[in-house]
């Protein structure tokens, strides 16, 4: 039998734009270039990996998100997975982790799964809390920050590097995974991975048909409300000197007059 | 006056210093109980006691290390359910935020991850985040059910506070969902011997003008001289030089140290994400342009290899 594995994926501004607010306070979207969250790249990678070792496998990429979202679907496709889901819906808008994780539940259970793979975190919230949602709303194992995976014979084993200490995972599939930037180097796409995914089905999904109502969701029914944003003031210029060969002694002595020595 | 739960995070029942911050941001909020889970949770009420824990919930088995998360959930989940609580804080590592968010999930709550500062408000308690790298911070509070927010490592100063600490057994019963991930083999980290690096006072970081791994020992030198942790920007540590758990950036740690001295790196959005908060910041790189600069309380335009060295003298002669 095929295995079916989803990959999670998030349309975020780019890092290096000039990220900001919107006046609802949720993340402007418009004003900023997006792309595909670049730590998803790697879900994507351990995803058609895995797809390759195995015997049969299909690679699905799902995202929730705006119009534009389908640029982080393309690349996605582009790399080699097989098709995409976009949910997409007007009353999604300014959803939290909690709800997202709601949405994404509903749609990876509607496709079907043996094996769920997501990004360590996303490059605009960086909460990395929807895997574990998943795994919870699920009711499957949760198999988490690992820098290491593999699948065999229904079962996905894996390394996850945390501070204390680095343990080796097991559990039986289905289960949701996260994988960190540590799992290995992402592809590019090929031109001919390029010409191909434009042929690739992408699947519009909206609130209805997961079966969810629009109070679940959106900016109004959130569990959590940013009640106010400032951007950080510019440090103040700090004294630089050039080092003549008492760089470091100098040094030193701003240390000292901080106090630090 | 409404309690506030304190999720522990000890190493064999020494507890570790975020947690303990955390009590000092609980003590704004309610009266502080604190739940220690797994092998030496006894051992912790002392500590828990000194800093403000009116009670202190205990429970010892086998599956909080043999298992991945869930048991703690469980157990996290089964404390709430006896204090019922105002709020629930969990120190934000990466296991805290995912124990967080399933205990959110469970008992119907919003939540909110690496809060750097957390006060009391009047519709519940205020959390300040920084964010899109450290350009922006924000307040938000939980909208819905019991607030459930992680912190920060150095987001409030330990302070002493005695109170009782009574130590209480907690009744936890696992359901089948806490074994579905078995922790099949753990290879603990060698220690360093110097501090951890989100809880350190002060950071030195090498990057991509370090230059091999074997010149990390001049980082090393400056780091042990000031009692430092040691970080790496991800060029360093994508190259092999440095490992990853030393990494610095958005895709490593984030650290909000007194003190932050970064040596051979140019300061790239990635990084900067990492240790903008830093109270002081201090550079030395050779390229006058390096986007660093713009950071800094001191820089030094120069070679690292002439400048770390004679700064590291300079630092054990005066200490001497």
């Amino acid at each position: 039998m095929s295995l079916r594995i989803v990959v999670t994926v998030k349309y975020v501004p780019d890092a290096t734009g000039d990220r900001h607010f919107a006046d609802d306070l949720t993340v402007d979207r418009d004003d900023v270039d997006g792309l595909l969250s670049e730590l998803d790249e790697y879900a994507v990678e351990q995803a058609l990996q895995i797809a390759e070792d195995a015997d049969d496998a299909e690679v699905t990429v799902l995202t929730v998100g705006p119009e534009d979202a389908k640029d982080a679907l393309r690349k996605a496709l582009s790399m080699g997975a097989d098709k995409a889901i976009h949910v997409e819906d007007d009353d999604l808008h300014g959803t939290d982790a909690i709800g997202t994780s709601l949405v994404l539940a509903k749609a990876i259970e509607k496709a079907g799964y043996d094996l769920v793979i997501s990004g360590m975190a996303s490059t605009d919230g960086t909460m990395g809390v929807v895997p574990a949602l998943l795994a919870e709303r699920l009711g499957v194992p949760q198999v988490t920050l690992l820098s290491q995976v593999s699948v065999e014979d229904g079962t996905v084993k894996g390394r996850r590097d945390g501070d204390a200490a680095s343990e080796q995972l097991e559990a039986s599939l289905p289960a949701v995974v996260s994988v960190t930037d540590q799992s290995g180097e992402a592809r590019y796409p090929s031109f001919k991975g390029i010409m191909a995914a434009k042929k690739k089905p992408v699947e519009s999904w909206d609130l209805s048909d997961l079966d969810i109502e629009a109070d679940e969701v959106g900016l109004e029914n959130a569990w959590t409300a940013v009640e106010a944003v400032a951007e950080r003031p510019a440090r103040t210029a700090g004294t630089i000197v050039k080092d003549e060969g008492e760089g470091g002694k100098q040094l030193a002595e701003f240390l000292a007059s901080q106090k630090f020595i | 006056m409404a309690e506030v739960l304190v999720y522990v995070d000890h190493v064999d029942g020494a507890v570790r210093k975020p947690t303990l911050e955390l009590l000092t941001l609980a003590r704004r909020i309610g009266e502080p109980v604190a739940v220690a889970l797994g092998n030496g949770a006894a051992d912790t009420a002392a500590a828990l006691a000194e800093h403000g824990a009116v009670k202190v919930l205990t429970h010892d088995a086998s599956e909080y290390a043999d298992y991945l998360v869930v048991p703690k959930v469980e157990a996290l989940q089964a404390a709430y359910e006896q204090v019922s609580p105002a709020a629930v804080l969990v120190p934000s590592s990466a296991e805290g935020k995912e124990i967080a968010a399933r205990l959110a999930l469970r008992i119907g709550s919003g939540i909110i991850t690496d809060a750097v500062d957390l006060e009391a408000g009047e519709e519940g308690p205020v959390a300040t985040q920084s964010v899109f790298a450290a350009s922006f911070t924000t307040k938000s509070r939980v909208s819905k059910g019991t607030p459930v927010i992680t912190v920060k490592p150095n987001s409030a100063a330990v302070e002493a506070a005695p109170a009782a600490g009574s130590v209480e057994e907690l009744a936890v019963t696992f359901s089948d969902k806490a074994t579905g991930t078995k922790v099949t083999g753990r290879t603990p980290r060698e220690s360093t011997g110097r501090p951890e690096l989100t809880e350190a006072a002060i950071v030195v970081s090498g990057g991509r003008g370090v230059n091999g791994a074997e010149n990390f020992a001049i980082i090393e030198a400056l780091a042990d001289s000031l009692g430092a942790a040691v970080g790496a920007s991800r060029a360093a540590v994508d190259a092999g030089w440095y490992p990853h758990t030393n990494q610095v950036g958005q895709t490593g740690k984030s650290v909000s140290p007194q003190l932050y001295i970064a040596s051979g790196i140019s300061g790239a959005i990635q990084h900067r994400a990492g240790m903008q908060t830093s109270k002081t910041i201090v550079a030395i790189n050779k390229d006058s342009e390096a986007p660093i600069f713009d950071l800094v309380d001191y820089g030094v335009v120069g070679d690292l290899f002439e400048v770390v060295p004679q700064l590291t003298e300079e630092v054990n002669a005066r200490k001497g």
